[in-house]
């Protein structure tokens, strides 16, 4: 494809390219949000059926790490937001800073996200085999804190007396928590990705006030995962926290 | 270019917001509202989304046929949630709130109506 500097031979102005790869970019995002609102229909109806399994396994997630976490990330989409600022300014220095720290961020998020998925497997959460619910309780491990793991042991008989398959349907909350949060890490990283490749491009001075389209893009990619997260975070952690 | 450049004021506000809304939703979740806990914390999403679309993804400063490509997406979604919702609900089988696996029919495909 012929091109002249940054414009492609099919477009008159900078300006309409860059309007129509945005546009090209959320008629992707429109297809993303129809592929996790697949996810999150599956979850509405799991969770309605099986309610107190749901309660349960949410209240074994880590609520620190979690609430954590999403101030981590919408830290990095802030930070993203002014790397796109920088662009359209042309302060080139300020893009590679932003664009460092958003990438420092979403790696933090993930090394936090690795924890939490170490500890479900050192608690006999991951679906498969060795799945049980009542682990945890009665294996506690160095570092906990015996009023909560008391807390949960509670919890746990009580969910057995209503619910006597609460290991199976325990599961389907579980498969459902890796499926999701783990869509979204893969996200992440696809993410992580492309900031590299445009930290590149930001310090050969590539993104300027007229044409910073690749920063624009990757922010809108970003700031979707983003969103996804908003909605993850309440609907896993947060599950009958009150009782 | 006549494109509209977002100040970062306004990019430090939205933050801003977007902390005390999760700070809410935490809050909101270990309070007993029943049935409207899953409401308030879905509300607060839904909010919190909606202003990372129009600020950090500049949807409110986008031409006209990127919003409506946006609207389409969540409508398109609303079709997918409410057409299969109302499906499951109008249903009585095997999926019933609290029943346990080994008590329902042994026929476990059998729809009664």
């Amino acid at each position: 494809m012929h091109r002249t500097g940054d414009l492609y031979e099919q477009f008159q102005t900078l300006e309409q390219q860059k309007e129509t790869a945005t546009l090209g970019m959320w008629v992707f995002l429109v297809t993303e949000v129809l592929f996790f609102g697949g996810m999150f229909l599956a979850y509405t109806i799991n969770r309605s059926a099986f309610s107190t399994a749901f309660g349960i396994g949410s209240n074994t997630l880590d609520i620190k790490l979690g609430a954590g976490n999403t101030v981590v990330l919408i830290m990095s989409s802030l930070t993203m937001a002014m790397a796109v600022w920088s662009a359209q300014v042309g302060k080139k220095q300020l893009v590679s800073i932003f664009l460092i720290a958003t990438l420092g961020l979403g790696t933090v998020f993930l090394g936090v996200k690795a924890v939490e998925y170490k500890q479900k497997f050192d608690h006999h959460l991951v679906p498969g085999h060795g799945f049980d619910m009542t682990y945890h309780p009665t294996h506690p491990m160095p570092g906990d804190d015996p009023k909560e793991l008391a807390l949960e042991k509670k919890e746990v008989e009580e969910a057995l007396a209503h619910d006597p398959d609460i290991n199976f349907h325990g599961q389907l909350y579980f498969s459902l928590y890796f499926g999701m949060t783990g869509l979204h890490a893969l996200h992440m990283i696809i993410g992580a990705g492309l900031l590299v490749w445009l930290i590149k491009g930001s310090f050969a001075g590539r993104f300027t006030p007229q044409y910073n389209t690749p920063v624009e893009i990757v922010g809108l990619y970003w700031h979707f995962v983003d969103i996804v997260w908003i909605f993850l975070f309440p609907l896993l952690y947060l599950i009958d926290r009150h009782r | 270019m006549s494109e509209h450049i977002v100040s970062p004021k306004v990019y430090f506000a939205i933050f801003a917001a977007l902390m005390i809304g999760t700070t809410l939703t935490v809050w909101a979740a270990f309070q007993n509202f029943g049935k409207f806990n899953i409401v308030i914390a879905l509300s607060i999403a839904t909010v919190k989304a909606t202003l990372v679309v129009l600020y950090f993804m500049h949807a409110r400063y986008s031409p006209k046929r990127t919003q409506l490509v946006i609207v389409c997406s969540v409508f398109w979604l609303a079709i997918m949630l409410a057409l299969t919702l109302t499906d499951y609900d109008t249903r009585s089988h095997e999926m019933q709130p609290g029943v346990s696996r080994l008590d329902r029919p042994a026929a476990p495909y059998s729809f009664t109506a």
